[in-house]
């Protein structure tokens, strides 16, 4: 049986050692958080050889990308990275809103802005907390899970919906932020800032936490830049790369923000750079609702956004515009596109080949997960069993993300 | 920066570029002919004032009846020295040809190319294990090529493989 499952995942020893063991850390794992799986061999804890097999939710995006228009594939993006949905819809409208060369107004622009700070912050709960469950630390996470709870009511108030969100469409957002907005966004902000610093004091500083994350796990900057590492993790390594600075989007350029760096890319660190990525984007989130600007919620543009329905229902242009939409969908002009946003775990990359169709001839989607996580194996050779969990769950895979 | 890469392909590797073809995109694009992808991007790794050191995606695309190579593998590295320089880099196949990995340079393009094989069925000569990596290993077929049905071929015979498989292997042990 063992040899059997060597080879069908072909580990360099075809034959087990004498005291090796096989463990199957997955598909089905509380550690993996979704569907995926490691085959570890083992001798003693100690891990020997390690092998990432991936595809389990698999669900052909960039497929029905070829099919869908592209405000229908809006709903695919959304079921990409399931922590932090807004941030999938805003990479992909700001692709094809390149490729259209539209402008959307100010308000637009700070809404998503906003919303995709907000899931950043969220995103990051959820992984610096689920570490603290994997190592046996449960109230750290329900600490912060409350003010989690918070962004997911404002999304909700928002959007309609908590999860799969779809907030965004080409040319604006589905509809207009609600009249306490602001103030409830200003809640969050003066909820969030003392949870974060009770969580550092509770769970990052705790001596048990350091001992069992600090140089467990880690990867040297030039070998994370070899992987193709993003965001957080290469961050962790030392690498001061961030999109938002590099490669300005949206009003990024306009906001005072700061980049965190780590050290020895470790799990400690990794858990570092998040902490205080939350505290950056609380400070973006706040210089943007103090100058929320008023005006329309999207583009006056209505051969790319629906338009209002009170209209469609009396003029014959708009009831015109209303059916092209529905029924053959955006027409992009002929050319290829790549944009690239900082996503809560990196480089969120969306690749659009069009050919002039309602719905686009290739799509790709550069996802951050994919590209580190095959690093995973080399990652936890030598270490203990109890460790892959820690550098599995601190690099934040997301199964959704990872197969697409 | 594209003439700055223009000037050193043109200078040093005139011989592996294949075409020099205006494409509508946001990139620099390059066309390299399959055999001059490593001794090229390994170049311009460290060539000085260039060093395109970060292999950001790597990806294919299927032309089926619209271009006449059919296929066409696009690397996109970007500089991290200078921010946000961003350069594709692309090599036209037909249906069977090979490409040489990459995996020698970046260590990251392992999982990206297994995934071009295992959806495009582009190989990749040299690579440690040209497996499938998201489909199963069963499967027949390559999805996203464009001749690939959306509803797929009928994989009911899968469901009943896997089961027969698990069920030897329960005999067994």
């Amino acid at each position: 049986m063992y040899e059997k499952t060597a080879e069908h995942f072909s580990l360099k020893q075809k034959k087990l050692p004498e005291g090796h063991l096989l463990v199957n850390l997955g598909p089905s794992h509380p550690s993996t958080h979704g569907i995926l799986q490691n085959v570890i061999q083992l001798d003693g804890e100690r891990v020997v050889d390690a092998e990432s097999v991936i595809g389990y939710v698999h669900r052909s995006f960039e497929k029905l990308g070829e099919r869908y228009t592209y405000n229908q594939f809006l709903v695919c993006t959304d079921r990409m990275n399931y922590v932090s949905t807004p941030l999938n819809n805003i990479g992909w409208i700001l692709a094809v809103e390149k490729m259209l060369q539209i402008e959307v107004p100010d308000k637009v622009t700070y809404v998503r802005m906003i919303v995709s700070e907000l899931s950043r912050v969220m995103d990051h709960i959820i992984c610096n907390g689920i570490l603290g469950v994997d190592l046996g630390a449960f109230s750290g996470m329900l600490h912060l899970f409350h003010h989690r709870e918070n962004i997911y009511q404002v999304l909700e108030k928002l959007t309609g919906a908590r999860l799969t969100t779809t907030f965004c469409r080409v040319g604006g957002l589905e509809k207009d932020i609600y009249p306490e907005f602001e103030k409830d966004v200003k809640t969050i902000i003066k909820g969030l800032r003392p949870a974060i610093e009770e969580f550092q004091s509770l769970l990052v500083n705790n001596r048990i936490f350091m001992d069992r994350t600090e140089g467990v796990g880690g990867i040297s900057a030039e070998n994370a830049i070899s992987y193709g590492y993003s965001g957080p993790n290469l961050r962790a390594a030392g690498v001061p790369w961030d999109i938002r600075k590099d490669d300005p989007y949206m009003f990024y350029d306009k906001v005072d923000f700061d980049i965190p760096v780590g050290e020895d890319g470790s799990v400690f660190h990794r858990t570092l750079v998040r902490m205080e990525e939350m505290r950056q984007s609380l400070r973006i989130v706040e210089q943007l609702i103090n100058g929320l600007p008023a005006g329309a919620h999207h583009a006056d543009m209505p051969h790319i956004y629906l338009p209002d329905k009170s209209k469609v229902y009396k003029n014959m242009e708009e009831l015109i515009y209303h059916f092209k939409l529905i029924m053959h969908g955006i027409k992009v002009p002929k050319g290829e596109y790549y944009m690239a946003t900082e996503a809560a775990n990196g480089e969120l990359g969306f690749y659009i080949v069009s050919e002039g169709e309602k719905s686009p001839w290739r799509v790709h989607v550069r996802r951050p997960c994919f590209w580190f996580y095959q690093s995973f194996p080399e990652l936890v050779k030598g270490s203990l069993l109890a460790d892959t969990v820690a550098t599995m769950s601190s690099m934040n895979v997301i199964a959704g993300e990872l197969d697409c | 920066m594209k003439e700055t890469i223009q000037s050193f392909l043109k200078d040093k590797f005139s011989h592996f570029i294949s075409k020099e073809e205006e494409i509508l995109t946001n990139l620099p694009t390059f066309f390299l002919k399959p055999e001059g992808i490593v001794p090229v991007l390994s170049a311009l790794k460290t060539a000085p004032g260039i060093e395109l050191n970060y292999l950001n995606d790597l990806t294919a695309i299927d032309w089926l009846g619209k271009k006449a190579p059919r296929f066409e593998v696009c690397y996109l590295l970007r500089s991290g020295n200078k921010s946000s320089t961003k350069v594709q880099f692309r090599v036209a196949l037909e249906e069977d040809e090979q490409v040489p990995s990459i995996i020698s340079i970046f260590k990251g393009a392992n999982w990206p190319e297994r995934e071009v094989y295992d959806l495009f069925g582009i190989r990749f000569a040299g690579h440690p294990r040209m497996d499938r990596l998201i489909m199963p290993d069963n499967f027949q077929g390559h999805p996203l090529r464009k001749d690939y049905p959306l509803e797929g071929f009928g994989q009911d015979y899968l469901v009943e493989d896997l089961l027969t498989i698990h069920l030897k292997e329960d005999m067994e042990a």
